[in-house]
């Protein structure tokens, strides 16, 4: 039963990208509304990215010092398992997890109230294509800044590790900084970006879908705003697994 | 004209249409009228492509719209105007360009055209002074006008009202009416207006449908209402005091003269 109904619903989400990926009515349209998508869900979101990273990558510079404690272990470790945590899972993953909250929410109950208001059907009945005009922008708005956000996260968390390190003296800075510049793999960069394209693409379509097929009132809109997060991380977290399997063999 | 022919429609096994058909006139406000729940939505929904129903056919001037391929069906849609029954207009775009919103999609006018042509709808529903606010900073009947001038903007051949009066104080109602039924004269459209509100039937009911639980019971005039013989009918047109009171004068006195009283002549 819960099969079948998950099939189900994976059918409706695919058929809801097809329409979703067609050529825009037009194009000038599809332009203006990209831009404010990227102002909405991706600078609107630099500040909380910002913050908690900033505060993650101090917690585990305090961790990792804490827990390594050892005159076996060189100090300059506690730099290179912070920069190695930040960048493989924290930047990527874990932002992703978080931005599914934000922007997922945020996408869902948007197109989930103009769902229960009759805007979606205003715009279907003047013609236009609705799932094309309201989701691809988001889509690929998250898609392409979504790198962005996770460069940002990697450099306010190291950033977050630096200051915790010259403001408690746990580990001098000099030797933090020559962790983070020991054994250093720029492909981990790039393994990371390509993981977040993947991430961005589910929590912007996940969350449209389930907007998109809102149906009743204020109490729908609240449930599909839920279930997109849920089933985002979800997504999330499975593709994580994938993706590492797939990326750092 | 529009034509509906044996539209049946079940959602979940259950029926909500059965077997409706009815011709909808050029020119005239066309009424689906009947009680909550009784398929009007439905049957609108249908007869526009929101719904697609089970069996029958939806003609546009013979044409069968559920057998248009994308094309033919996006044409149509662009001769279509609907004012929904909360508006339906969008919240991130001021009043002037949600009436530009359908030039901007469909037409290769300039920006100053667009602004031309949304300005001259706007003031056919006498609005004026609020281009540049949002939906939500306008009131309910200023919303549905908007909304009407919204619908009328690409110079629709059909329109389609939605239960338009729901919300609307009893004055701002006949407003909306009369703006509804002009506009119909007007541009010789075909109007469909999904409605349970008397007032409304009594002053612009050119051509009656009433539906009643998923049934076609009755089509006629607002003239013959009063003199149908239908229960069903009867129960839902007269259920308040007020039309007993009036159906027992019109039926006292003369039909003629009560509509030439109603209607100020």
């Amino acid at each position: 039963m819960i099969l079948t109904k998950s099939l189900e619903k994976f059918g409706d989400y695919v058929m809801l990208m097809t329409r979703v990926f067609s050529a825009p009515d037009r194009w000038s349209e599809f332009f203006r509304r990209y831009i404010a998508e990227v102002y909405k869900l991706g600078i609107d979101s630099i500040a909380i990215v910002v913050t908690i990273s900033l505060f993650i990558g101090a917690v585990i510079t305090i961790q990792v010092s804490l827990n390594i404690m050892s005159p076996l272990i060189p100090a300059y470790t506690v730099g290179l398992v912070t920069r190695d945590t930040l960048i493989l899972e924290f930047s990527s993953s874990i932002m992703s997890l978080i931005l599914a909250g934000k922007i997922g929410s945020n996408i869902a109950s948007e197109i989930g109230t103009m769902r229960v208001t009759e805007q979606i059907d205003a715009l279907d009945i003047m013609g236009v294509n609705s799932a094309n005009y309201l989701i691809l922008p988001k889509i690929i708005a998250l898609v392409t800044f979504i790198p962005v956000l996770v460069v940002f996260s990697m450099f306010t968390g190291l950033m977050g590790g630096y200051l915790i390190a010259s403001f408690t003296g746990m580990i001098s800075t000099a030797k933090y900084i020559y962790g983070l510049q020991s054994f250093f793999v720029e492909y981990y960069i790039w393994y990371s970006i390509i993981k977040s394209f993947f991430f961005a693409f589910v929590i912007s379509s996940v969350a449209s879908y389930y907007g998109y097929n809102a149906r009743g009132g204020a109490l729908e809109v609240g449930k599909a705003s839920t279930d997109s997060v849920v089933v985002s991380s979800v997504m999330i977290l499975l593709l994580d697994v994938l993706l590492t399997n797939l990326l750092l063999q | 004209m529009i034509e509906v022919k044996n539209i049946v429609k079940s959602f979940e096994g259950k029926t909500i249409l059965h077997d409706i058909s009815a011709t909808f006139y050029a020119g005239k406000t066309n009424l689906i009228i009947g009680q909550s729940g009784s398929g009007k939505t439905v049957l609108m929904k249908s007869i526009v492509g929101l719904i697609r129903p089970e069996s029958g056919q939806v003609l546009y001037n013979g044409k069968d719209l559920l057998k248009m391929n994308s094309s033919e069906v996006r044409t149509l849609r662009s001769e279509i105007g609907m004012l929904f029954q909360g508006s339906a207009l969008f919240d991130s775009l001021t009043v002037l360009e949600n009436v530009m919103f359908p030039l901007k999609m469909f037409t290769r006018q300039s920006m100053v055209e667009r602004v031309k042509r949304a300005e001259f709808c706007l003031e056919r529903v006498n609005i004026k002074g609020v281009n540049n606010l949002y939906p939500s900073e306008i009131s309910g009947g200023m919303q549905k006008r908007v909304a009407i001038a919204r619908a009328i903007a690409l110079n629709p051949k059909y329109l389609f009202c939605d239960e338009p009066n729901s919300g609307l104080d009893p004055r701002t109602s006949i407003v909306i009416d009369e703006l509804v039924s002009d506009i119909t004269k007007e541009y010789n459209m075909t109007t469909i207006i999904n409605t349970h509100d008397m007032n409304s039937v009594m002053g612009i009911g050119e051509n009656i449908v009433f539906l009643n639980k998923g049934h076609k019971e009755w089509v006629g005039t607002k003239e013959e209402i009063f003199t149908a013989k239908n229960e069903a009918l009867d129960d839902f047109v007269f259920a308040s005091n007020l039309f007993k009171m009036v159906k027992k004068y019109v039926v006292k006195e003369n039909l003629e003269s009560f509509f030439d009283n109603k209607s100020g002549k």
